[in-house]
């Protein structure tokens, strides 16, 4: 059994470093500051779970995993607020949306 | 493979810290300081001293940001000093800071190659007090005086910040006012996150007793967590005449001080515990000082009064 | 296995490390914000593989007080530099 878990945790950690990857090459690469927002999110939510999720079998114990879901979950929690924070800011610097509402989906661009 | 990445982390640190030094905007510096106390907290947990660790992981992402931020906005407001200080003046002071850095350095280096602080004899204490953490053993036991004069340290400086308030706006609540924000994320992760930040700070003021943790880390993410709710406007300061909350300010220093004075009587000596209790009574104090230490923490990033008119 | 945690810990650090050209460059304070949130997780994330490689739980609470913290810097910028 240990074998396979430790597969899966080796798995999950190298899909987190990619998620890292992901997240970077977008900050870098990505045309807007809105767009890179859109990644740099991405990565606190995927890619430090995925970490978590790799590392859960390897502690011991149930009380020491829940610590490790505890870190993901306040990373989620502080990444949306501080995401939508860091929009509000973005916005009154005057970053255009990434697209005009043309593309048809539903966000709400800009209020006048 | 771990050797390159402390080199790694080291010339981060270097990079950072000339990043935050040389960039003339305030808000570029105070962003590179922040992730400057990130790269510090890695290169502690690298060096096994996790007790630092966890203060600077809580000091440096938590408080300096905070003051540092409200520094940066005050500075923005305020006209732009014009006058450049001379070549010659600056010379003098590039040569006179290079100075104290190399003296330090000097310092580090000539350090005798002998056990600092008797690490063996404070590690093989905890029998007598009961707290298998080291660290916590030489705060709390070993060096208690060198503490309680710590604890002094942070009360005087807040009277100091305090004594900077106008007199019209002395006795009323500190710093400037955020104004209560419209219902958003913000006003909802201030909502959620202090029960969990409580909660934490309970966990490393009690793990303190026989792992890295102590009241000052657990005090200090208090502070964290009482700021978080002030700005985003969801309650105000007390008045700093409030009766309470000065008994709050002194609460930690004098039951820690009553506590040693009491050891004179009840040990033999000032700031010895009577072995049988010594964990109970040195948790006590641990509390005490954890709430005091993290409402002058607090204060002391919020700043004097100095609102003229009283808050509508 | 911690051979392989420490290896993706230093990977990691080498990823965001280069997200430090963002915080360098900006070009908006936004950007240099969400490049200093990127590294903090990314620390929080090499702090939580080297201390569960050490088998060393202080590391995770130290961890654990960065991800509480680390919206604190963020919600700063945010109402220090930018409300009114």
């Amino acid at each position: 059994m240990s074998w396979a878990l430790d597969a899966l945790s080796a798995v999950l950690i190298g899909a987190g470093v990619l998620g890292f990857f992901a997240g970077t090459v977008g900050l870098l690469r990505f045309p807007d500051t809105l767009s890179r927002l859109h990644a740099v999110t991405k990565t606190d939510n995927l890619a430090v779970g995925l970490i978590v999720l790799g590392l859960m079998p390897q502690v011991d114990g149930v009380g020491a995993a829940l610590r490790l879901a505890l870190v993901w979950l306040l990373l989620q929690a502080s990444g949306a607020t501080v995401g939508q924070l860091i929009a509000e800011v973005a916005r009154r610097d005057g970053a255009p949306p990434a697209e005009p509402a043309a593309s048809g989906r539903r966000d709400r661009g800009p209020r006048p | 493979m771990t050797a390159w990445f402390d080199v790694g982390l080291a010339l981060m640190a270097l990079g950072l810290a000339w990043r935050a030094i040389a960039t003339r905007r305030a808000f570029d510096s105070t962003v590179a300081f922040v992730i400057y106390g990130l790269v510090l907290t890695i290169a502690w947990v690298r060096l096994g001293a996790y007790d630092v660790a966890l203060t600077e992981a809580a000091v440096g992402s938590g408080l300096t940001g905070a003051l540092l931020l409200g520094a940066a906005h005050r500075l923005e407001r305020a006209p732009a000093d014009e006058d450049r200080p001379s070549a010659p003046l600056r010379a003098l002071l590039a040569v006179a800071c290079a100075g104290v850095a190399l003296g330090l350095g000097a310092v580090v280096l000539a350090l005798p190659q002998v056990e600092p602080l008797q690490a063996v004899a404070a590690a093989s204490a905890a029998e007598a007090t009961g707290l298998l953490n080291p660290v916590n053993n030489v705060l709390m036991a070993f060096r208690a005086i060198d503490t309680v004069l710590e604890k002094m340290v942070l009360f005087a400086a807040l009277v100091g910040v305090w004594s900077l308030a106008p007199d019209a706006a002395w006795g009323r609540r500190p710093g400037r006012r955020f104004p209560p924000a419209a219902e958003g994320p913000l006003t909802l992760f201030a909502r959620v996150l202090p029960p969990v930040g409580v909660l934490i700070a309970a966990h490393l003021l009690w793990v303190g007793a026989d792992a890295p943790g102590g009241a000052f880390q657990g005090a200090t993410i208090l502070a964290a967590m009482i700021l978080l709710v002030r700005l985003a406007g969801l309650a105000d300061a007390p008045p700093v005449s409030s009766r309470a909350l000065r008994l709050l300010i002194v609460l930690g220093p004098a039951a820690f001080l009553g506590v040693g004075m009491a050891g004179v009587v009840l040990a033999g000596a000032p700031f010895a515990y009577p072995a049988a209790h010594a964990k109970a009574i040195i948790l006590v104090v641990e509390f005490a000082m954890l709430v005091s230490v993290a409402a002058t923490l607090a204060l002391l990033v919020v700043g004097p009064p100095e609102r003229a008119q009283a808050a509508p | 296995m911690a051979a392989l945690m420490i290896w993706a810990a230093v990977a990691i650090a080498a990823i965001v490390a280069v997200g430090l050209v963002r915080v360098l460059c900006g070009p908006t304070r936004a950007d240099s914000m969400m490049a200093a949130q990127l590294i903090g997780t990314g620390g929080i994330a090499v702090l939580l593989l080297i201390g569960v490689a050490a088998g060393a739980p202080a590391v995770v609470d130290v961890a654990l007080a960065l991800a509480l913290l680390s919206a604190f810097a963020g919600v700063g910028f945010v109402l220090g530099g930018a409300r009114r």
